[in-house]
Order: structure tokens, then sequence, then C-alpha cells
């Protein structure tokens, strides 16, 4: 018999609005490692011991307690572990076990805010969403539910709407009408590339049959990136969603979740999420009782950046090594198993039930003329506020770093004016922006020709402590390392480049470097088959084009100005200065400051690994980088 | 085979698998959570069993950082030098506990096979940075300082 999705809903809000409050606890990844878990059993016990009247699942009718869930990232990871209270709309940043009682009495037994709790910024308290800018100045569509929901619990996504698209796309719906329904909305693939999704479809769609597959991608390599791990762990039934349209569009019958295997929640989620899809009927066979079938699996990568090209991802699923092959044929003619595959990217999928949902004509209405929609970024680095974010297209830099991230911090992790040097964008096939940028709208074409890509949406960002050099060195390994072996030019020039970028790095370089450095990126970037070697010098080029004067003074000064480069500085302890407090030798995880109480210290440079914890223990302004 | 109870299971691994060569990454997965590691003549029988030449099962067992060939130790330690940890100096991190426990970048598991170090690309946990993970717990915000503490309370766990 086929799901009836109307009444799997109205069976939980009818259960829902028996329910006095809802306690939302965040279990992303981020607030997991600060102790959530720990945060979520305390309130099972302190509401037990207070006699508060609570409940974990909404299954039984009769239910009148708090309920208490756990949710996917909600995004403000800095602040984390975080916990919402509903209807009151309140959110508690850094909680602690030794918290929740006061929680329970104040928000929950009375309607009162635990002010000590709530976000602050220059002493303005903040108390809920609604209102702490960094919610405040975003659009969150695709994210709109990611931390909002229970995301294991598939009857509460069905009572939000969830699974409605399917249904749709499923009886009402031929497969030329849903992608055009996709290709008039203007998506474009979120993997990095921007290929119109639609366009995707239709190439597919138009293949003969009968077995075609479709996969989506979260195999987010991306040093820096964590959006799709997000949304798998977040709302992982929203991508499954995305998958049946998919396949409904092009007429598969099979599917596959590529995950790293290093997302051991998200893959944990999808499993889950996926077994009990299949239970209650939304995926298999005959869904919706249109004869239309689909299943669907999990396989985990196993760590390689390349699998992220969409050939090298079908290699491995095919249990091979991951190395790309020649485009064409593309996977649309021939992908897994030689049959008509598409591949789409974790957040590409989970927005499309929401393009059916309100239509390809909303969906324009966001975001800028050719990069419709909303995109979702992890902002990290030197930002009072790191976390996930999304915004429409052609939302600039500076409302990103300074409206939502709330500033740009120094080394000491406070905000400051003068202290934004670049953001890194797009990975290590992307590009550095810096202050001349910031009022470049951020979508796929303005990118493009500022030299830069939007990629899978990480951004990186950096404070004038950061030796740019020693970036493009990072990224060269990065690549490097990854590198599938396959073309030379690839395998063998990136290895060049960082042996290179090391001489620079570690004063070696002569005159001649850098230009042999160029010379050697333009013909990586010639000679490789697939977007990681053609992209690996992306990063030394943008850094060669905005901060030469860094190279300049780590080849011809053998000075690194920023005083990362362990080899062109020295930590020393200014002898005027220094009281012999024994604080700095104290805490020298090397044991590489020599000097007894009340005596001039000295560092040892042969043992010194220049850490900086000297640095910033003493209190003297005594120990200095440089 | 060193030992036959880790056999039995990975024989029930290739059984669970249907033995298909298309299986190969999540049964070379499945298998080295038995062993910790993939032992050259386990990688070899799993060849002669999908019935796919040892070249091409030792090939995926050494594209894909995840496997192993060599044992490891009984923690591991993951360092995230992803882009978001590095520019948070996450190799002051990685250089403390080399100096801690006499590690070097080849020679990365300890004598007594109590620790292994490893870096890692991105552990996704940016907005934690610098970050590190020993046995799936993640620390984040981590320093040299706190890491040389973590490391002494594990070896105090483990009576050293």
């Amino acid at each position: 018999m086929a799901i009836d999705l109307e009444k799997i809903s109205s069976k939980y809000q009818k259960a829902f609005k028996q329910i006095p409050k809802r306690i939302i606890i965040c279990a992303g990844t981020g607030c997991v490692a600060n102790g959530s878990l720990k945060v979520y059993d305390e309130f099972l016990k302190t509401a037990k011991e207070l006699k508060v009247d609570v409940c974990i699942e909404l299954k039984e009718e009769d239910n009148k307690g708090t309920l208490i869930s756990k949710s996917g990232c909600q995004g403000f990871c800095q602040m984390g572990p975080l916990v919402s209270v509903f209807p009151d709309d309140i959110l508690y940043t850094k909680v602690k076990p030794e918290d929740v009682k006061e929680i329970l009495e104040k928000s929950i037994i009375k309607d009162e805010v635990v002010e000590r709790l709530c976000y602050k910024n220059n002493d303005k308290f903040y108390k809920g969403h609604a209102e702490i800018p960094f919610y405040a100045k975003q659009k969150r569509y695709v994210l709109k539910n990611c931390g909002f929901i229970a995301a294991e619990d598939i009857e509460e996504y069905i009572s939000i709407g969830g699974y409605a698209s399917a249904k749709k796309a499923c009886l009402e719906m031929s497969p030329e009408q849903i992608c055009k329904e996709i290709l008039d909305s203007g998506l474009r693939g979120r993997g990095g590339a921007g290929f119109p999704t639609g366009r995707k479809w239709d190439l597919t769609r138009v293949q003969p049959g009968p077995k075609k597959y479709v996969i989506c991608n979260g195999d987010e390599g991306d040093p820096g990136a964590f959006m799709d791990r997000s949304v798998l762990e977040g709302n992982p039934h929203s991508v499954i969603e995305g998958m049946i349209i998919a396949a409904k569009a092009i007429g598969a019958d099979e599917g596959f979740v590529y995950v790293r295997t290093e997302y051991h929640l998200a893959v944990e989620r999808m499993k889950n999420a996926i077994k009990k899809a299949t239970e209650i009927g939304v995926l298999g066979e005959n869904l919706f009782g249109s004869g239309f079938n689909f299943t669907l699996h999990v396989m985990e990568g196993a760590g390689a950046f390349v699998c992220g090209e969409e050939t090298a991802l079908i290699a491995s699923v095919e249990g091979k090594r991951g190395m790309p092959k020649p485009k064409p044929p593309f996977p649309a003619q021939h992908g897994l198993y030689g049959k008509p595959t598409v591949i789409n990217n974790v957040e590409t999928l989970s927005t499309v039930p929401l393009i059916i949902r309100d239509g390809a004509a909303y969906y324009k209405t966001i975001g800028v003329e050719t990069s419709t929609g909303t995109k979702t970024f992890a902002i990290t680095g030197h930002v009072k506020n790191t976390g996930l974010i999304e915004v429409p297209f052609g939302t600039t830099l500076r409302e990103i770093l300074f409206d939502i991230a709330g500033g740009v911090t120094d080394d000491k992790g406070n905000v400051s004016e003068d202290a934004f040097k670049a953001v890194q964008i797009g990975g290590p096939s992307g590009a550095c922006l810096t202050k001349e940028h910031l009022d470049l709208p951020l979508d796929f074409d303005s990118l493009r020709k500022a030299g830069a890509m939007v990629g899978s949406g990480g951004l990186v960002v950096m404070n004038q402590t950061t030796c740019m050099v020693n970036v493009a060195k990072f990224f060269m390994q990065f690549t490097q390392n990854e590198s599938c072996g396959k073309c030379v030019l690839c395998r063998e020039g990136t290895k060049q480049m960082l042996m290179m970028l090391e001489d620079i790095t570690e004063g070696r370089a002569t005159e001649e470097t850098i230009p042999l450095l160029e010379q050697l990126a333009n013909a990586v970037r010639l000679g490789s088959l697939c977007a990681l070697g053609k992209t690996a010098p992306n990063p030394v080029l943008s850094t060669l084009k905005y901060f030469r004067d860094e190279y300049d003074a780590h080849v011809k000064e053998k000075r690194c100005p920023s005083g990362t480069c362990s080899n062109l500085t020295k930590i020393t302890i200014d002898q005027s200065k220094c009281i012999g407090c024994t604080a700095c030798a104290r805490k020298c995880p090397v044991g590489a400051i020599k000097g007894s109480l009340k005596q001039k210290h000295s560092i040892d440079q042969n043992v010194c690994v220049k850490c900086g914890v000297c640095v910033n223990t003493c209190k003297f302004g005594a120990v200095k980088r440089g | 085979m060193e030992n036959q109870e880790n056999f039995d299971k990975v024989r029930q691994i290739l059984e669970e698998n249907s033995k298909d060569k298309a299986r190969l990454i999540p049964i070379l997965q499945a298998v080295q959570e038995v062993y910790k590691y993939l032992p050259e003549d386990v990688l070899t029988f799993i060849a002669s069993e999908l019935d796919i030449s040892p070249a091409r099962v030792y090939g995926v067992a050494t594209f894909f950082a995840h496997f192993t060939l060599k044992p490891k130790g009984k923690h591991i330690i993951k360092v995230c030098d992803g882009t978001a940890c590095h520019v948070k100096r996450s190799t002051t991190i990685i250089d403390a506990i080399n100096a801690k426990l006499d590690l070097t970048a080849t020679e990365n598991t300890t004598k007594d096979k109590l620790f292994t170090l490893e870096t890692v690309s991105c552990l996704g946990a940016c907005g934690l940075a610098p970050a590190m993970v020993i046995d799936n717990e993640v620390y984040g915000q981590v320093t040299p300082e706190k890491v040389t503490k973590i490391i002494d309370d594990i070896m105090k766990q483990e009576g050293k």
C-alpha cells in the first residue's frame, strides 16, 4: 500500500501540539566535540530529578512533556554547545552540564530567560536566533531545517512537508517536466563547477535505459569546508528526497550516497535515514503507488580528494583506484558500470525538493540572474564567529565577514579593524581575495572574473599574521599529496612546485625561483586531465599576484614578514625585559628554554619548534617572534 | 594467517559482500576494522577469493589514505592540518606531539606501540580549529600545552 504522508504528518502535528515546550540540543560535529552529548544526558537526568515531564520521541499521542531532541549542525559552531528552547525562541550558547538545572528551572518550568547564557556582543544581549546578527543577516533556505528538526526523525521531516515534493514528482510530473522545472530555476551544481543541474539531468534523461544511476557526491574533500557534512548530518532526508526526484527525472532505479569515511556521524545518520525511509515506504518499490522504484545505498569513501571528480568517484564506487578518465564520454552517457549516471553534490540535491515545492519562478527571485538561489559557506579561520552560513548569491564579502561573521580577529582573538589580510575561497583549487574584493558580489561569474571560484564554499579568513607563501605551500602540499599520479605534469609538476615553495620558505631560493615557479604553474595547468591538476596552481598564482612583496621578502631578504616560516624566524628572549619568572620555561612543550628562577632565560634554537607558547605566556613582552 | 579468529571474520566479511569485486573498498574497510591494518597475506587471500589480481587489491589499498599496510599504535592521534587549522598554527601542535612522543614524519608510531600520530586533511570541525581527534574523540581549539597534557593523561591511564 502506498504511503500516506498526510496521515503521518497530521498525527505528528497533533502530538506536537500537546507538548508545551521543546529543547533542541545541537549534535553536529562541532558541538559534540564541545560536549553537547553530555549536556543532552544531563537534561534527561536533571529533568527526572526536578520531576519535569519530558519525552525524547514524539511517538505516543498522549505524550505531554517537553520534547528534548538532538539536531544536526546549527552553524554557530564557535559558540557551541548550543541549546535552543521553543516556542520561546531562546538560544543558549556554550552550555555546560552544570547550566542545565538553571535552564530547566527558569525556561521550562517558568517562562524566563537565563541571560548569562545568551549570546552577547559589545555588552548587548541577544535572546534568540531572530535577533543574533549571525543568523538575522543570513537567508537560511536550504539550511532552514538543518539544526531545527530532529535529524533522524523521518516523521518530523514529513510533518514539515518533507517527501511531498518527491510524491509530486512521482505522481504529477513527467521526467521532462522535472528537468524543465530545475533548468528554469537556474540551479547550478554546488560542487564547484557550477554546471546547470537541469541540463545535466536532461542529458542523462535522453540516454537509452533501462539501467541508470544517481550518485550523491558527499566526498567533501576540500580542507576548510563542511557544508555537505552539516546537511548530511542535520537533514539527511532532504538529500534522499532530492535523489528520488533526480532518479524519477532521469529514469534511474538505483542510487549511491558517497560519503567520506572521516564523517562518522554523517555516514551513520545517512544509513539510518535510508533504513527508515525504506521501512516507511518512500524508498523501495512502487513509490507513492506510481509504479516507480528506487533503492539507495551508502558508500563510504576511503580518503582520496581526487574522488570528488566525477569519473574518479565512479571508479571508486566500482571498487577501483579513484583515477579520473578523460571526458567525453561524460557520466551522463557512460557512467557507473558503463550506464548513464547523474552525479550531484549534497547541497544541490537538498535544494531540489525546495524548488519542486516552491516552483522555479520563486527560486529565481533569490540571488542574482546567472547564479540563482542561496549558497552555504563554511566560514573559518581568523573571524569572530566561525561556522556554517547561508546567504543569497550576490552577497558581498564585506557583509559576510563583518556583519555575519562579526569581524576579523588578530592573533589574540580580538576583533580588529585592520586585521584582515585575505580570504581563501574554493579550497586547493581556489584563490585569494583581498581588501580590494570586499565589495565583490559572491556569485559564480563575478568570482570567475576575479580569477577565483565559488568551489564548494569554504571561506578561510586570514589575518595579518598569516604568511601567504606558507599558505600557498600548504595547498601545494595538499594537491601534491592528493594527485592520483595519472598525468605526469600534475604528479611531477606539483612535486617540483612544492620543492620550490619549500626553498622559498626555508631560505634557499634564488632570484630564478619565482619565474620558474610561474612557468611551471602554467605548464601544470595545461598538462593535466582533471580539475585537480588544472586548478592546482591557482593558490600559488593568486598569492603571487596579490602578495608578491611577501615572496620577495622571503627570497631577497631571507625574512618571513609574519614570522611564520620557522627557518626564517627566531624566537628570542629580550634580556633587558626578562625577570626570570620561569613561566615560559614551564610551558615550553619541548623544554627549549633554559634558566632558573630570577635568572635571565634563553632559548636553545636547536630544540625550539617555534610554537609560540612562550610568546603568548610572557606577561612582560620579553619573548619575541621575528 | 596469524590468528584463526580474525581469519574467520575475513571469510565472513567476504560472504557478507557476496564476494563482489565492486565491493572491494567496503571489504577492505571492514577487514581493516578487524586487524587495525591490512596484512599483506590477507590482501592476497582477498584477491584470490574475489578472483582479481593481487596487484589490483594492493593498488586500491595503497591509493586511499584510509588504508594502512603497517600496524598502528593503540591510540591513534589525528591532527587536522586542513586550511582552517593550518592558519591557526596546527603545525605547532604536530611539532609538539612529535617532540613529546619522540616521533618523526616517517616513524609515526611509538616504539611501545601505544600511539600513532597522523595528520588529516580536514576533519570538518573547522569551527574549532585547530582540531585533533584521539580514538574518535574530537578535541577543539587545542594548543601545544593542552596536547601535552592530554597525552600525559592517556599515558597515566595506561600506567606509563
